[in-house]
């Protein structure tokens, strides 16, 4: 009898993935969509559960290889390097594919209520699944091109849905915008593997990082370095390559905003596991990688939040603030990365900072998950967007008012939220790198909860304005996922020990042990 | 409680303080003067003598607030503004003006 628990890394893509062809069979009846797709990612969830299960309580990643007589078996006999594409999960892994299909649930049970009104349904569930899809096979896999697929379905499913408002002129200009520097993003990551490809003939992580350690970085395997970490950045949303963000996000749907997010987030995965893992084992200047990070997470932070202060639409202005907080991200990630090498720092700091780095990852997907959804609720209740035209709407909507000041304390690092309590571990451990970074850490986090408080009085506060008298609170499907998310906002918050613990030191232990991931999916090679 | 690596920090006794401070904020809430009239002159702001606008006409709307801080920063917001100028050539430009400078990066310095 098959043991059907070998088989959860192929179910957490194959259950959404079917769901998504399912979906246009219902055309336009949204009960049956919303169902069917809430259902396909509750059944993930359950699945990606206890993958991590399995994952927490095995030394080595979970290796699954696909068309292969056994799952585990990644070298069939007589191959000395894995040909198969092969999933391989490690903490990291499987955090981001948790973090992934609770933004992608939400965001289905929020897009029940939120696009009732609109044509189109059936196709924007399947390209939602798809989107999903797109971002757990980029976390999943061990395969370098079959990431480069899994980037391509995620890229084409997202500008699809951001161009989903398409009677706007603005959402299929920012669609475009979207899918043109997606494509260029690809296309370098592409010739980046086929430079790698040329080189070393695999397509495996874990085989290509053993390649380079053990025969040293060469000059080509250098410039497809510099061409993952553009292409990987510049889909973060990183300073200066973040314009298409603000655009994006500002036009999509409130409900496409958190699986947009996850699979953002995806490609800053990426960046790591071709930085600390894929690269990990090569003996070359990580300090400079490192800095390299560091000056892009700065600029990032600090033009960020200064492009933020002075939006007045609001889902553009929460877009900046998420160009501004993946530069909390890229510091310590690049903090960790320069101390790589230096036994003492590492242990003293630097571990400290990639755990830190990886905590603000998983809250920023919550916090601007919901705080987008948030500004979806006044959206959908007022039809505005502008804050000039806004106001006094805490009156009509204090619900949404409420989880707009959680979303907006969090993502300023106000205490105990969870935003402050990963900005903490930032501030602390990059100080002892350099003081400076973590003082303009401070400073920008100071400058965003001005910005917050601008949005909140602009939006909810003054007086009940004529226009919107008879504005209501938004549906309670709506409410219900941005809960969700608040309560994670709040848990994660009050919590954070259990939370770094659990799921944050296993992340970060898995990316400062590349030999081990090697040995892992080859067998002690 | 979360070790920072250099401290601690336990949002539970945050949570806790945060709380005991709101009761104590509340408890001079309600001590307050029981003469205080709810209704009448007393609540209109003075302004000089002049008559109280409407309530919609004078809110303080969203560019309001901060003007300063956007009056001083002036010259880096326009720069940051011809930056975002919302062609897409220009945003690839600056992808390859930063893969450049990464690459240089890259194959020079490592």
């Amino acid at each position: 009898m098959m043991d059907i628990s070998q088989h959860y890394p192929a179910l957490i893509i194959a259950i959404p993935l079917f769901a998504a062809f399912l979906c246009p069979l219902f055309k336009e009846r949204i009960k049956a969509l919303a169902t069917l797709a809430i259902l396909a990612l509750l059944a993930t969830l359950i699945f990606v559960v206890l993958l991590a299960g399995q994952v927490y309580t095995s030394v080595a990643p979970i290796t699954y290889t696909y068309g292969s007589s056994s799952p585990g078996l990644t070298l069939p006999s007589g191959y000395h390097v894995p040909v198969r594409i092969i999933f391989e999960i490690d903490g990291l892994s499987i955090l981001m594919a948790l973090i992934t299909v609770i933004l992608a649930l939400v965001g289905a049970i929020y897009a029940y209520s939120s696009i009732k009104d609109e044509s189109g349904k059936g196709k924007f569930f399947a390209l939602l699944l798809l989107l999903t899809v797109g971002a757990l096979g980029m976390v999943l896999t061990g395969d370098i091109f079959n990431l480069f697929v899994f980037l391509e379905i995620s890229s084409i499913a997202g500008a699809a849905l951001v161009a989903y408002y398409n009677y706007r002129g603005e959402a299929n200009e920012a669609a475009f915008k979207y899918i043109t520097v997606s494509s260029v993003g690809g296309v370098l990551v592409l010739f980046a593997i086929g430079i790698l490809y040329s080189e070393y003939d695999l397509l495996n992580i874990a085989a290509l990082g053993n390649a380079i350690s053990t025969t040293g970085l060469s000059t080509l395997d250098l410039f497809a370095l510099a061409l993952f970490v553009g292409a990987f950045a510049m889909k973060a949303g990183t300073f200066p390559m973040h314009m298409w963000l603000p655009d994006a996000y500002g036009e999509a749907p409130a409900a496409v905003n958190p699986p947009l997010i996850a699979s953002t987030q995806a490609s800053l995965y990426a960046l790591l596991r071709v930085t600390y893992i894929m690269y990990g084992g090569a003996v070359f200047n990580y300090t400079t990688l490192g800095w390299v990070l560091i000056v892009l997470g700065v600029f990032s932070m600090i033009f960020g939040v200064l492009m933020a202060l002075k939006q007045n639409d609001i889902k553009r202005f929460i877009g900046y603030t998420a160009v501004s907080q993946v530069g909390y991200m890229l510091v310590p990630f690049g903090v960790g990365l320069s101390t790589i090498g230096d036994d003492v720092a590492f242990g003293t700091y630097g571990i400290t900072a990639l755990q830190a780095g990886l905590f603000h990852m998983i809250n920023d997907a919550i916090y601007m998950g919901m705080l987008f959804m948030v500004v979806g609720c006044v959206y959908h209740a007022t039809g505005k967007r502008n804050m000039e035209e806004l106001g006094g709407l805490a009156r009509n909507m204090p619900l949404t008012a409420i989880f707009f000041m959680i979303g907006g304390a969090a993502v300023s690092g106000v205490p105990p939220f969870n935003g402050f309590a990963s900005k903490i571990m930032i501030y602390e451990s990059i100080y002892n790198f350099h003081p400076l970074l973590s003082i303009i850490a401070i400073v920008v986090s100071i400058i965003t909860l001005g910005a917050y408080v601008k949005a909140f009085q602009g939006i909810f506060l003054g007086p009940k304005l004529k226009e919107f008298e008879n504005v209501e609170e938004a549906p309670t499907s709506m409410l219900v996922s941005i809960a969700v998310l608040a309560a994670l906002v709040i848990v994660f918050g009050l919590m954070p020990s259990l939370v770094v613990k659990t799921i944050i030191a296993p992340a970060a232990n898995a990316l400062v042990n590349p030999y081990g991931y090697y040995a892992g999916v080859l067998g002690g090679v | 409680m979360l070790n920072t690596g250099f401290g601690y920090w336990e949002p539970i006794i945050f949570a806790l303080t945060f709380l005991l401070l709101g009761c104590i904020a509340y408890f001079i809430y309600i001590r307050g003067n029981p003469k205080h009239k709810k209704v009448g002159e007393q609540l209109k702001p003075f302004l000089s003598g002049n008559p109280e606008p409407a309530k919609e006409l004078v809110h303080i709307r969203g560019r309001h607030i901060y003007w300063g801080f956007k009056e001083a920063f002036a010259p880096v917001y326009r720069k940051l503004d011809e930056m975002h100028d919302g062609d897409v050539r220009n945003y690839m430009l600056w992808f390859f003006g930063i893969l450049v400078i990464l690459m240089l990066i890259f194959l020079g310095g490592m």
